[in-house]
């Protein structure tokens, strides 16, 4: 039976705004059965985003959503979180704001372990504002400020999320549309920081630049790409050359989450009088 | 037993002709009919749903009840 998408969407706010077969719709569906497997109460849950095509989400989703400056998703979460430790917080952004006009806040909130769930949209590119570079941009392809290819070595969502302190980090694409609730689910289900990095297609502003013929192209290359992570286990280094691990990529389960710490200095404050 | 046909239903409003879906149907069910998408052949449908759960625009719906 067809899903039912309605029921999470704002009425009259379709169609998005988003380019043809932009990845970004493709996400939005997965959190939107991810919510739904959740249980997730409306009142109860929280979207936040900063500046992006991928921040325009919220705009579409029938819940608490917040709409921030650029980058600041993660520290107008924090202080939501904060103030409503009951609350399902989730951050949804692009790579550019994530983790370059926000790379700050992104590596903090990491570090803090906040019980949040922040999806990034790694289209490569900074879609909106005209096909930018942005610091995952791989070295040698084409943005608008980069026309004889990028000089920059990229970043590696994953491993930044890993080494500043995130304790879930998972991997998914936007090829692999059955995958990315799945792993929305237990990135909301686990009690901490958890990172969802989804790759994506831009084709406007990314996919025309370098060559790639049409979106099914862009959608191919995610394919071929993508190694789950059991699978590379029997993978020599050679073969995993060029590839990138999908699935859940990291877990610490040890580390205590930042709501339930500070709850204790409010105790040992109150105690203190 | 006699096979049930689902109904695709494609939103004309929302569809953006990006061809995912009828790239990625099994079974070659679907067709582009000048900018938007359209059914070109339901007797092959296998109901598996990729045309629905790829679609970036909330376009198209396979009801099989």
């Amino acid at each position: 039976m067809a899903f039912e998408y309605e029921k999470w969407l704002r009425p009259g706010k379709l169609p998005h705004i988003w380019c043809p077969g932009c990845g970004h719709g493709i996400v939005m569906k997965g959190l939107i059965r991810a919510m739904d497997t959740l249980k997730l109460k409306k009142e109860e849950t929280a979207i936040l985003s900063g500046i992006g095509c991928a921040s325009r989400l919220p705009g579409y989703i029938d819940c608490c959503t917040l709409h921030t400056a650029h980058g600041r998703a993660a520290a107008f979460a924090t202080g939501l979180k904060m103030a409503r430790p009951e609350m399902n917080v989730i951050l949804v952004g692009g790579d550019g704001d994530g983790t370059a006009i926000g790379g700050n806040h992104f590596i903090h909130a990491c570090r803090r372990n906040i019980d949040m769930t922040y999806i990034i949209m790694n289209n490569y590119i900074y879609g909106m504002t005209g096909g930018q570079f942005s610091p995952c941009t791989p070295t040698g392809h084409k943005a608008s400020t980069t026309p004889y290819g990028n000089p920059d070595p990229c970043f590696d969502i994953v491993e930044l999320a890993k080494g500043a302190g995130a304790t879930f980090v998972a991997r998914g694409t936007a090829f692999h549309a059955n995958q990315i609730d799945k792993l929305i689910v237990e990135a909301v289900q686990h009690k901490g920081f958890s990172v969802v990095e989804i790759l994506d297609d831009c084709p406007t502003t990314y996919g025309r630049r370098n060559k790639f013929k049409s979106v099914v192209e862009m959608m191919n290359r995610l394919k071929e790409i993508a190694v789950p992570v059991k699978a590379a286990e029997k993978m020599t280094a050679e073969q995993l050359q060029g590839k990138v691990l999908t699935g859940v990529l990291y877990k610490d389960v040890t580390k205590p989450e930042y709501t339930a710490e500070y709850a204790k200095v409010i105790e040992r404050a109150k105690a203190s009088k | 037993m006699e096979k049930t046909l689902p109904i695709i239903e494609i939103n004309e409003k929302y569809c953006k002709g990006c061809h995912i879906c009828v790239e990625f149907c099994p079974k070659d069910v679907l067709e582009m009919k000048g900018f938007y998408v359209s059914v070109k052949n339901l007797e092959a449908c296998i109901k598996c749903m990729q045309c629905e759960l790829r679609c970036p625009d909330f376009a198209i719906k396979v009801i099989t009840d």
